[in-house]
């Protein structure tokens, strides 16, 4: 039946219908916090306070998106081309510890910028490595990549522990950990700021990628086959080469993301150190619909939220896990609009 | 809330007169397009209701209200004399209105009581006994015979679609709705599906039968609707309906479709040869398997401006020839030249760009991507190529005045090149494909079952573009089930039998004849 496939794109405007969940899983939490005695006016407002209209905590609200943008661009690319890279953390993690492992020396060897580009090139081939795998079997065998990324999620995690605890660990340091790369090494400042260079990289990255996805004839092949493998592969698209592409691209933009935090933020990875940012994203960039524009205003979200709940959650004398109710709520009733607006349309 | 339920009825506590299902002022708007425009039809006891209209005219969409998929933005719906609302799919059941859809819903790895079984709900299942008990009474109703144990993707297309009417009359259906039921069946298996609308209609049943062959509505059909622009051009009641014979019934449906004085688009009538006998050989195929067996050992040749057609009950390997020469499918062995050139390890893309076209018959499946606007699917297989992408970049405004070229120059009906593809009436999106196959420059055209669900007037509009493409010099391979259609157009016809090629006959007087021995095996 024709009227099955119609998107629901026809009904409303796309920002309004990403809207409309944030805004009720907010009312949704206002209505908790006010049941728990509460006073939700003042806990957002302080979420606010500390996050956006205060110079040091916006800052830190900037940087904290930087890494997670670069992740929201790696899954957009996936997620449009219909593949679940869900190793994202995987390869985050492995690249951020090579970078991290070589950034010290590289640094002190080679003129600065020399050094960072090869640092975040270091950084995307590791992440894209660590895709092949997945890859390879997703594009011979049919392999279902959730299973084997989320799989190789595991191996890197442990092969990145393992590495820091043997080949890359600093052994002027008792605690496993790579080689520190000093503050006044790391990735630039903006101005007086907290805010480093790679906030804007990021920034760039996410809008490159949605301009790539949505206007190019390569964004174009990916969607195809995104949305329906077989026309692809009746309209002459190589759904094999498309398939690596998709992989490698994805996972080096997730190991960019990881150069970025250890590079501009951290400069040390420990071998418990684990983010897991990754799966954090993915449910943004579904309530982006994909959108790189989109995306980054809820990563802005998050990034507030993350930032200001912490500290309005202590004030208001809440558990912190109240944040991640609020979360799960948006998505919640994301998936919930989402099913009202699609029966609506019947 | 729907009241009652109509299936538990019986005939007793229902006046004759009163209709299984009436709808009344249906009118179902969709941006840009009134889909049903206040439609008033009726579904009655012992009556085949055929519901006809040119492409686009609106009866998927009243199916689809009537089997609650889709909601009318005003008018009455009556079951049994009681105003009702069809919600949901669900609604419809309970209601008493089984739907077959023109798309197979079986899942094809389960056997047949499985399938029926599944739609069950899972708080009152139904144990395996009773379902065979059910089953072996719906099997006697409609007269078929079905193997319970079989997987329902090993059955013939014929014998899927008898259990999907023994799926839609599960629950004690009385009303069965059947959308293009026969467009993909062979003449044996619209035979059959005439006789079970014949019994079931014996026996009270209210049927509605949508099809665009003019023979089978009045075969198979007591009463008739036509639709046409979204509004009900007329109706012929069943007592007008047999006093006409049926060259006036037919002359009397295709003036409601078309209008007044519309010529029998039907009329059989056989295309002038336009083949270029001088011309080398386009397309060289030798030795050719693939597919596993589907394709054996095929060999032929074909000169620019020649159709060749390709006769044979459907799946006996027709499908994976096609897809071999378009290169989706491998060859296993054997060679495909075109224009002098090895092509047999060529890509599809690469195939497409010397000028090789396929018209594939599996529009939603392969032919477009539903989601994505008219524009973008009439240049999916020209992604990144000037002038549509420069330097990588789309050019939305050429597109666009493509995709409006194509659509005026095929007629297709629809508000404009940005609505997804999905939405248009299946005829409209098998026009747009016509479109996009013949843009360009194309050197081999290789048509799939071209015109099914296409209305009378748009077959013959197909047809003669398949006509005029051969006329240009265009080499044809059509793919058909249909034999009027490969006599008219063929210059000669090939006979597929169990992934063989068991003969090739010239279009001549005999055709008929040789082609009918080939196609049931014999030599
Ligand atoms: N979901 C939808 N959104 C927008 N327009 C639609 C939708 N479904 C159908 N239409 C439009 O409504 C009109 C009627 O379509 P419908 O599918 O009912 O035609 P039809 O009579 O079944 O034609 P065909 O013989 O080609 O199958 C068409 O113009 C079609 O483009
Ligand atoms: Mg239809």
């Amino acid at each position: 039946m024709s009227a099955a496939a119609t998107p629901a794109a026809a009904a409303l405007p796309a920002w309004l219908r990403a809207l409309v969940p944030l805004v009720l899983a907010l009312g949704i939490g206002a209505l908790i916090l006010a049941a728990l005695g509460r006073d939700p006016v003042q806990f957002f407002a302080n979420v606010l306070n500390r996050a956006v209209f205060n110079r040091s905590g916006l800052q830190e609200t900037l940087v904290l998106m930087a890494p997670l943008l670069l992740i929201a661009a790696s899954l957009i690319v996936c997620f449009r081309a219909g593949l679940w890279n869900l190793g994202i953390d995987g390869q985050f993690l492995l690249a951020a510890t090579f970078a991290s492992a070589f950034a010290a020396a590289w640094v002190a060897a080679l003129p600065y910028w020399v050094a960072m580009a090869l640092l975040f090139l270091l950084a995307a081939a590791v992440g894209a490595g660590w895709a092949m795998l997945p890859a390879f079997l997703k594009a011979r065998y049919g392999v279902n990549e959730i299973v084997s990324t989320l799989m190789m999620n595991f191996l890197g995690f442990g092969l990145s522990a393992f590495l820091i605890k043997t080949l890359f660990g600093d052994p002027e340091h008792p605690a496993p950990q790579t080689t520190m790369l000093e503050v006044a090494e790391r990735l630039p400042r903006i101005g007086e700021t907290l805010v480093h260079v790679g906030v804007v990289f990021a920034l760039l990255v996410i809008l490159a990628v949605h301009v790539v996805m949505t206007r190019t004839g390569f964004g174009l092949r990916l969607r195809i086959v995104g949305h329906n493998p077989r026309a692809a592969e009746h309209a002459g698209l190589n759904v094999r080469r498309l398939t690596f592409a998709v992989f490698a691209i994805s996972a080096a933009l997730a190991g960019l993301a990881g150069a970025v935090e250890v590079l501009g933020v951290r400069g040390v990875v420990r071998a418990d150190w684990h983010p897991g940012y990754g799966l954090l994203v993915v449910p943004l960039v579904f309530l982006a619909r994909f959108h790189g524009v989109a995306a980054i205003a809820f990563v802005f979200v998050f990034a507030v939220l993350s930032i200001g709940g912490e500290s309005a959650a202590r004030r208001a004398d809440l558990p912190n896990d109240f944040l991640l109710i609020m979360m799960a709520l948006i998505l919640v009733i994301l998936a919930v609009t989402d099913h009202v607006a699609s029966r609506a349309r019947g | 809330m729907p009241e009652g339920t109509g299936a538990a009825t019986t005939g007793a506590d229902r006046g004759l007169d009163v209709p299984l299902v009436r709808l009344s002022g249906i009118t179902k708007r969709f941006p840009g397009v009134l889909a049903n425009d206040e439609v008033s039809f009726d579904i009655r006891p012992g009556e085949v209701h055929a519901l006809l209209g040119e492409n686009g005219a609106g009866k998927s969409t009243l199916i689809a209200i009537l089997s609650g998929v889709l909601q009318p933005d005003s008018g009455r719906i009556e079951v049994n004399g009681r105003p009702v609302r069809i919600a949901s799919p669900r609604d419809a059941i309970r209601l008493g209105i089984g739907t077959v859809y023109q798309h197979s819903t079986l899942v094809p790895t389960l056997s047949v009581v499985q399938n029926l079984m599944l739609g069950q709900r899972w708080w009152r299942p139904l144990g395996r006994a009773a379902a065979l008990a059910r089953l072996a009474e719906l099997s006697a109703l409609l007269g078929v015979r079905v193997d319970p144990d079989a997987t329902a993707g090993s059955l013939s297309l014929g014998q899927q679609q008898q259990v999907e009417i023994v799926k839609a009359l599960w629950r004690g259906e009385r009303v069965l709705v059947l959308d293009e039921p026969t467009s993909m069946l062979t003449p044996q298996g619209v035979e059959e599906l005439g006789q079970v609308m014949a019994r079931l209609a014996a026996r009270g049943f209210g049927i509605v039968f949508v099809s665009h062959k003019l023979q089978e509505v009045l075969a198979f059909g007591h009463r008739v609707t036509v639709l046409k622009l979204g509004r009900k051009a007329g109706e012929i009641p069943p007592a007008r309906l047999s006093a006409l014979s049926p060259a006036e019934a037919t002359a009397e449906i295709l003036d409601l479709m078309f209008g007044r004085g519309a010529a029998d688009p039907e009329a059989p009538r056989r295309r002038a040869s336009t083949i270029r006998a001088d011309d080398a050989p386009l397309l060289e195929v030798e030795h050719l398997s693939a597919g596993e067996g589907a394709v054996q050992d095929v060999s032929f040749t074909l000169r620019p401006g020649e159709i060749l057609g390709i006769a044979g009950v459907d799946g006996n390997g027709q499908k994976q020839l096609a897809e071999a020469l378009a290169g989706q499918l491998r060859a296993e062995a054997g060679r495909i030249r075109f224009a002098g050139r090895d092509i047999t390890r060529l890509p599809v893309a690469r195939r497409h760009a010397l000028g090789l076209r396929y018209l594939t018959d599996d529009r939603l499946g392969e032919g477009t991507v539903g989601g994505f606007a008219i524009g973008t699917n009439l240049v999916m297989k020209r992604v990144g190529e000037p002038p549509f992408w420069a330097g990588g970049f789309e050019r939305p405004a050429r597109i666009a005045a493509h995709a409006r070229e194509l659509i005026g120059r095929y007629d297709v009906r629809t508000p404009g090149p940005e609505v997804p593809i999905a939405t248009l009436s299946g005829g409209n999106i098998q026009k747009a494909l016509f479109g996009r196959e013949l843009s360009g420059e194309p050197r081999l055209l290789l048509a799939n079952k071209p015109t099914y669900g296409l209305d009378v007037a748009n077959i013959r509009a197909a047809r003669d573009r398949i006509s005029a493409a051969a006329a240009a010099g265009v080499a044809c391979i059509l793919i058909s089930t249909e034999l009027d259609e490969l006599l008219e157009l063929s210059d000669r016809i090939a006979v597929m039998y169990r992934g063989r090629i068991a003969g090739i006959v010239g279009n001549g007087p005999d055709a008929e004849r040789a082609i009918g021995r080939l196609m049931v095996g014999g030599a």
